[in-house]
């Protein structure tokens, strides 16, 4: 048992766990967002991640970053490579969760296909897409294959204060602060906009709304464009505080975030955001209270969940998208 | 092929006119098939039962022309293709009979090679003849375990659950020294050798000796779940599958035969697992990664859920396929996703769906079905439970 550990190693590792669990939340939106308006696992969120995640990496390439030079920029020039960076993953995000969305969801929905099938077909989606980017590489980035990807003279963090002992770098704060920005848009877009209310009213009852007026086609899609659009937020953050990528990494962030999406009450918007943090917070925490093992980190998130939903069988704040407020 | 037979008449006129040409003359084919197969005698079945089972039996050995794949076929049929038969009848049970969605189902099959690697090899060395009845039993065992906190969960939610349970017995299996952590467990029992099918003479005697294993097992397990599906247990995952509520209010105890859904999907998803540990001998938790669940559960839906020679057909094509595409090397997976994608859009009920009416289908369903109308499942489909979003 290494209980002492986890006491002295008790604030990093909650702020590493509030990093972690802020992109697990942005990343939990689009699934639990199109879970609400479609009751559909988008299994290939993950990749839609994964594909933003290289978006940080185009931008410094068309920045033309990426030979040599000093990797720490300041002040000015260091927010407009972020906020390229930024706009490049979003873009990347949202397009390709709107085009998920048309090749691999539309078709079976104009068949009313049975549930478990656009499943299967969001995995061959999924499959396809990370395997393209493991064989062939990522547009305009020198393809490694199945390596993984660093993004080390972009930017180099720095040492900013320290809270409880705990050292707090500034891709943290940029992080928290950043996740914390989009959710809070989220929440004012889903609960206060028109296209918000539409999005609650076809996750409430598709049917009624569409009698209503409501064009559910062109709902759903802009509920997979905001759900790429965070997954985007997600990959930029991520790749601020884990400079790397692989053509794989989506699998694992995507699987956490859907487990932080049940954890909170799926279809939720709040409870994604709460179930994100509360997911980074207990794997950080597992990993250091039971041995320094990455894997326990994860065996304890799932064993969490599984407690939590035994005695709240529809997560810590109960699902439907449409019946709470946002 | 011998599903519940009222339910293999041919549409009635009143559903023709509905559905109209959209029946594709090929299901109908195989229902006619369906019902003329239970109208014959009994001899002429037994005939032809052991005419198939001859011809499997004999499959390596025949003339196969274009069908083996460049590396050695004996040896894929009998790791892979077989085996995945197996696993896929074992979730069918789950997923397709019962209608409980399970993501995590490599768990099972993991526990299964697990517990004949220690029983023979990293603890114990028990004979491996009894080593096989005591992991099925260990595996249904964890299929208990894991089913009896979670069943009271719906759809999406048990989903989660069991994918994360795969993904706890591999890392489990990974960070424990007992288990052999991540170097894994080597030295396996393989089985005894019987006569001439011998598990311990050369590559090819040891491939085709596996295969017959492996074939056996299936069969036997095919045979007992044909049973099964049939008899009062079968009938009340039906009535699960169908609608739960109702189910429960006619007097079912869901949550019982749920419980047995799970042990006994456990316990031939861990038949597998065992066959699959025999046969390479040696195992790490690497060879349980979540993604083989997903191609479990891919090859179940691709199959059509809930019929059995579906699913056997669906395995075949999920663990043929890649190895057929291997000439595309590395960029394989890639085209398997695609064609997943692909199959899917064009076959969304499955290869070979499973022949229930549908009674529930809401008659302004906007727009009206195009596949076939066999499907009925309240949790699996998205048209009844959820939003009918068209």
């Amino acid at each position: 048992m290494t209980f002492d550990d986890f006491v002295s190693q008790f604030w990093p590792s909650t702020i590493n766990g509030v990093v972690l669990g802020s992109i697990y939340a942005l990343v939990a939106l689009g699934y639990t967002l199109v879970y609400g308006v479609l009751r559909l696992i988008n299994f290939a969120n993950s990749e839609v991640f994964m594909l933003s995640a290289f978006g940080s990496f185009l931008a410094v390439e068309i920045l033309g970053l990426n030979d040599g030079g000093d990797p720490l920029r300041t002040g000015g020039a260091l927010v407009g490579v972020f906020a390229v960076c930024l706009i490049v993953s979003v873009v990347i995000g949202g397009a390709s969760a709107v085009i998920v969305e048309r090749v691999a969801y539309r078709p079976l929905r104009k068949r009313n296909a049975p549930r478990l099938v656009f499943l299967i077909s969001a995995i061959g989606a999924s499959f396809a897409i990370s395997e393209a980017v493991g064989e062939w590489g990522f547009p305009f980035i020198e393809n490694q294959q199945r390596k993984e990807y660093g993004l080390t003279k972009f930017f180099k963090r720095e040492q900013l204060f320290q809270l409880f002992g705990a050292d707090v770098y500034d891709s943290n704060i940029i992080v928290i602060a950043g996740a914390a920005l989009m959710a809070v848009i989220l929440v004012l877009f889903v609960g206060k906009s028109r296209v918000g209310r539409g999005i609650r009213a076809v996750a409430q009852d598709a049917e009624t709304a569409k009698l209503m007026g409501v064009n559910v086609d062109r709902i759903i899609l802009i509920t997979f464009l905001v759900g790429g659009v965070m997954a985007g937020g997600a990959a930029f953050l991520y790749e601020l505080h884990t400079p790397y990528a692989r053509y794989d990494v989506g699998f694992s962030i995507g699987v956490k975030a859907f487990t932080a999406a049940v954890l909170g009450g799926i279809g939720n918007v709040k409870g994604a955001l709460l179930g994100g943090v509360l997911l980074g917070l207990i794997e950080v925490w597992g990993s250091s209270l039971f041995g320094a093992d990455q894997n326990i980190g994860t065996v304890a998130a799932f064993l969490t969940l599984v407690l939590v939903l035994m005695f709240r069988p529809s997560g810590l704040l109960g699902e439907s998208l449409g019946r709470s407020k946002a | 092929m011998s599903d519940l037979s009222t339910n293999t008449a041919p549409p009635t006129a009143a559903a023709k006119s509905v559905f109209g040409s959209r029946i594709s003359a090929a299901a109908e084919a195989r229902r006619n098939l369906s019902a003329n197969w239970q109208a014959q005698p009994r001899s002429a079945r037994y005939g032809a039962t052991v005419l198939l089972l001859a011809f499997i039996y004999a499959f390596p050995s025949l003339p196969l022309g274009p069908i083996p794949t460049e590396s050695d076929f004996t040896s894929l049929l009998a790791v892979t293709i077989v085996p995945y038969v197996l696993v896929a009848l074992g979730l069918n049970v789950v997923v397709g009979m019962a209608g409980l969605l399970d993501l995590g189902y490599v768990g099972f099959y993991a526990v299964g090679a697990y517990a004949i690697a220690i029983l023979t090899s990293q603890h114990a060395t028990i004979p491996w003849l009894l080593s096989i009845p005591l992991s099925v039993l260990i595996s249904m065992l964890a299929g208990v375990l894991l089913g009896a906190p979670t069943l009271r969960l719906r759809g999406d939610y048990l989903a989660i659950v069991t994918l994360g349970f795969g993904e706890i017995i591999r890392l489990l299996a990974k960070s424990s020294d007992w288990l052999g952590a991540a170097s894994g467990i080597g030295n396996i029992k393989s089985p005894p050798n019987l006569g001439p099918i011998k598990f311990s003479g050369t590559i090819q005697e040891r491939n085709i000796a596996f295969y017959y294993l492996a074939v056996t097992f299936v069969v036997v397990v095919y045979f007992f779940l044909k049973r099964l599906e049939n008899s009062r247990v079968g009938r009340s995952w039906t009535a699960i599958r169908e609608d739960e509520d109702a189910a429960e209010l006619m007097g079912v105890p869901t949550f019982k035969f749920k419980l047995w859904a799970f042990a006994i999907g456990a316990g031939v998803g861990g038949l597998a697992g065992t066959l699959y540990a025999s046969n390479v001998r040696f195992i790490n938790p690497d060879n349980f990664q979540l993604k083989l669940s997903i191609l479990f559960l891919a090859a179940v839906v691709l199959g059509g859920p809930g019929n059995m020679a579906g699913v056997v057909l669906g395995a075949i094509a999920v663990s043929y396929i890649p190895e057929r595409l291997r000439f595309l090397n590395t960029t394989r997976y890639f085209y398997f996703g695609v064609a997943l994608m692909i199959m899917m859009i064009f076959r969304p009920q499955g290869l070979l769906p499973r022949k229930l009416r549908a009674r529930r289908r809401s008659p302004d369903a906007d727009p009206p079905p195009f596949i076939d109308v066999s499907e009925g499942d309240p949790d699996l489909e998205g048209g009844t439970r959820g939003p009918a979003i068209a």
